[in-house]
């Protein structure tokens, strides 16, 4: 006789219990500490911060080492934590103006107020595997002058972004939108997106953003699916205050600060009736050091503009619902693999209707061969 | 609060602010009914697509004293049912239970529980996609407007496609449905089986979808209607065979493939239904193959 699988609550135990085991590997190998993943994966921690939305190095690096290394599920854990946290209050806006500048890069002038400053980069390597981290050696590192100059460059290096370069002499729209929504951003965690959703919403949207996916759609619309094909006005790494008026002292004080990683693309623009032809804006930023990241925001920034700049919606980078309602990786990791969780009850429908339509139209067939037969 | 409940967590894991503001929610769906509400959903511990909606309209409503099921495929003991029923084990310390008979809420997946609810319980369906039109019309902003207008014939002419493609209406679940004939609306994925039980039930029925941020309701005795045509009415799914094990012959029915030629037999989705029966001395017919075996 048939007996209904049953069970299920041990199979829950038992198959974390696995997982735990397979997590942890052979355990002849030194187990990974969260410490090492902040310090020498330094990347994959700064995603992790990104789309789980908290800047918090050594939680994500905890969410990462409890994942087995999945990003998505990294974050997904760090977004599970960060839901049950009280809001205390709200920063005053970071002027990224005054970052520390550890880098900082200008696709549009050759030199400029503040210099180019290559910093730290996998730009230029070549790319070859470097056997002797195989080997179990220290890696070689700049040495200590080097290091020294790079810190002391970026602690006086505040410097204008170009963008306001160009702002002076008008070639450039002006970033900031007027009303409540500018100044006082919505919190999309806490309420839902309507569409359409001002840029404020559409920037946090993006910057929670699966990285990929954003990298994906600025691909095609760089590559004529969208018609974006800006200039990095800028893009600049570095150590930006952060700055909170407790509402007992009325005045902004300092409570700590964040790396940032913030790009402005310029794109034309080629005017409308009552604008003269200029450049336009697109904004990204992003913890950490994370400019694959903040480019892809910028872009996509931008090319959702259309409406509001009264191009032609043409292409699904421009399409604020298209774009906006999927860029969630906890979202779409969720909805794609919860087809795991059973259907039986769905398909079951879908099987009885569709041997009935196989009945009926076999019954069809038939009576049809048998008319046409008494015809003959 | 009983010692049982997860520690640096509130009772049933939402802070009191959003669960005020998911009730608020609530009351102005059951308000208007099936009319689709948006509110401020939280992310929550399990992923889009696996109750999360439902989760937080549960944590929204339940109490200390409430009992608790949960079902998924009308099976209490699916994996995803087992997880969210210990979630709230474990963070609201409430009792669960697996009789329909007893539970005050019942958070469920796919189905209607098969025995009647009564007016001092609860029913809340986890919703992946709450929009109905959503597949004619994927767009937020036009949708809102064909419900503000009751525009609905773009489903009218779905249905009537199916009618002259193949005869009758295709659509086997998520069947959707007039509410006190005003709103259309989604039921979310259940068999157009379950549909019937939906209009004038004494219970409660809440509707959360997570990720859409969208709660939705059937108050008590309201009515509704499965969409259909003056020439082809609205009709549910029936079984030449009945369940093997408890012999109904009216319940909704699983499949199960029993070896490797395909051979089949059925079972009622709803276990707590069939456990019922059997206790009530119902025996169902044991499939052929399985009987020669024996």
């Amino acid at each position: 006789m048939y007996v209904a699988v049953k069970g299920g609550e041990k199979a829950i135990d038992n198959a974390h219990a696995l997982m735990r085991t397979q997590r942890r590997g052979d355990t002849a190998i030194a187990e990974l500490s969260v410490d090492q993943i902040r310090q020498q994966l330094p990347l994959a921690v700064d995603r992790i911060m990104n789309e789980g939305s908290v800047y918090d190095p050594e939680l994500a690096a905890l969410a990462l080492k409890q994942a087995s290394g999945d990003a998505v599920e990294a974050i997904f854990l760090l977004r599970a934590y960060r839901t049950t946290l009280p809001r205390f209050g709200y920063s005053e806006p970071l002027d990224t103006e005054q970052m520390q500048i550890e880098r900082r890069i200008s696709g549009t002038f050759k030199d400029l107020p503040g210099g180019q400053i290559l910093g730290s980069t996998y730009d230029y390597t070549h790319r070859l595997l470097d056997f002797s981290l195989l080997a179990s050696g220290e890696a070689e590192v700049a040495p200590a002058e080097a290091n020294a100059l790079s810190e002391a460059l970026a602690a006086g290096n505040s410097c204008p972004r170009v963008l306001e370069l160009l702002n002076k002499e008008g070639l450039i729209e002006q970033s900031r939108e007027t009303g409540d929504g500018d100044q006082i951003p919505r919190d999309l965690t806490r309420e839902p997106v309507n569409y359409p959703a001002e840029r404020a919403v559409r920037l946090q949207n993006l910057m929670r953003g699966d990285e990929g996916f954003l990298l994906s759609l600025s691909y095609a619309s760089m590559r004529g699916y969208g018609d974006s094909h800006p200039f990095s006005g800028e893009m600049r790494t570095g150590r930006v205050s952060v700055e909170l008026v407790p509402e007992e002292l009325g005045f902004p004080i300092e409570i700590g600060e964040v790396l940032l990683t913030e790009s402005e693309m310029v794109n034309q623009f080629h005017g409308s009736k009552d604008l003269p032809p200029q450049f336009t804006r697109g904004y990204g930023i992003a913890f950490g050091r994370a400019e694959r990241k903040a480019m892809s925001v910028a872009l996509v920034e931008r090319a959702l503009r259309a409406e509001e700049l009264g191009e032609e919606v043409l292409y699904p980078t421009q399409d604020q619902e298209f774009v906006l309602s999927h860029t969630d990786c906890v979202s779409a990791n969720g909805f794609v693999s919860h087809l795991k969780l059973p259907h039986y009850v769905d398909f079951q429908s879908e099987l009885e209707m569709i041997r009935r339509l196989r009945k009926e139209q076999g019954q069809a067939t038939q009576s049809k061969t048998t008319n046409e037969e008494a015809n003959a | 609060m009983s010692a049982a409940t997860a520690i640096g967590y509130n009772f049933a894991y939402l802070d009191e602010q959003s669960k005020r503001m998911i009730r608020r929610a609530i009351l102005k769906g059951v308000a208007i009914p099936g009319y689709q509400v948006p509110f401020g959903g939280r992310e929550m511990p399990l992923p889009h697509g696996w109750g999360t909606g439902g989760m937080q309209v549960t944590a929204s409503v339940i109490g200390e004293a409430d009992k608790l099921k949960v079902i998924d495929q009308g099976a209490d003991d699916t994996t995803n049912a087992v997880s969210i029923r210990r979630f709230f084990a474990h963070t609201a310390g409430v009792e669960t239970t697996e009789l329909t008979a007893e539970a005050t809420l019942i958070q469920t997946r796919h189905r209607i529980p098969e025995r009647p609810l009564q007016a001092d319980q609860i029913l809340i369906y986890q919703v992946p996609i709450p929009e109905p039109l959503r597949f004619i019309e994927p767009r937020e902003s036009e949708t809102r407007k064909m419900h503000a207008l009751s525009e609905y014939g773009a489903m009218q002419v779905k249905l009537y496609e199916d009618v002259a493609r193949f005869g009758h209406i295709a659509t086997s679940y998520d069947y959707p449905v007039m509410v006190n004939n005003r709103y259309m609306m989604d039921p979310s994925p259940i068999p157009k089986f379950d549909n019937p039980k939906m209009s004038m039930m004494p219970a409660l029925q809440l509707f959360g979808a997570g990720f859409e941020k969208r709660i939705y309701a059937v108050p008590p005795f309201t009515q509704v209607e499965s969409l259909d045509f003056d020439d082809h009415p609205f009709e549910v799914q029936s079984w030449e065979d009945a369940c093997s094990i408890c012999g109904s012959d009216h319940s909704f029915l699983d499949e199960v493939i029993i070896d490797d030629n395909g051979s089949k037999m059925f079972v009622c989705s709803d276990t707590d239904y069939c456990r019922e029966r059997v206790t009530e001395g119902f025996v169902g017919e044991a499939p052929a193959q399985l009987e020669t075996e024996q």
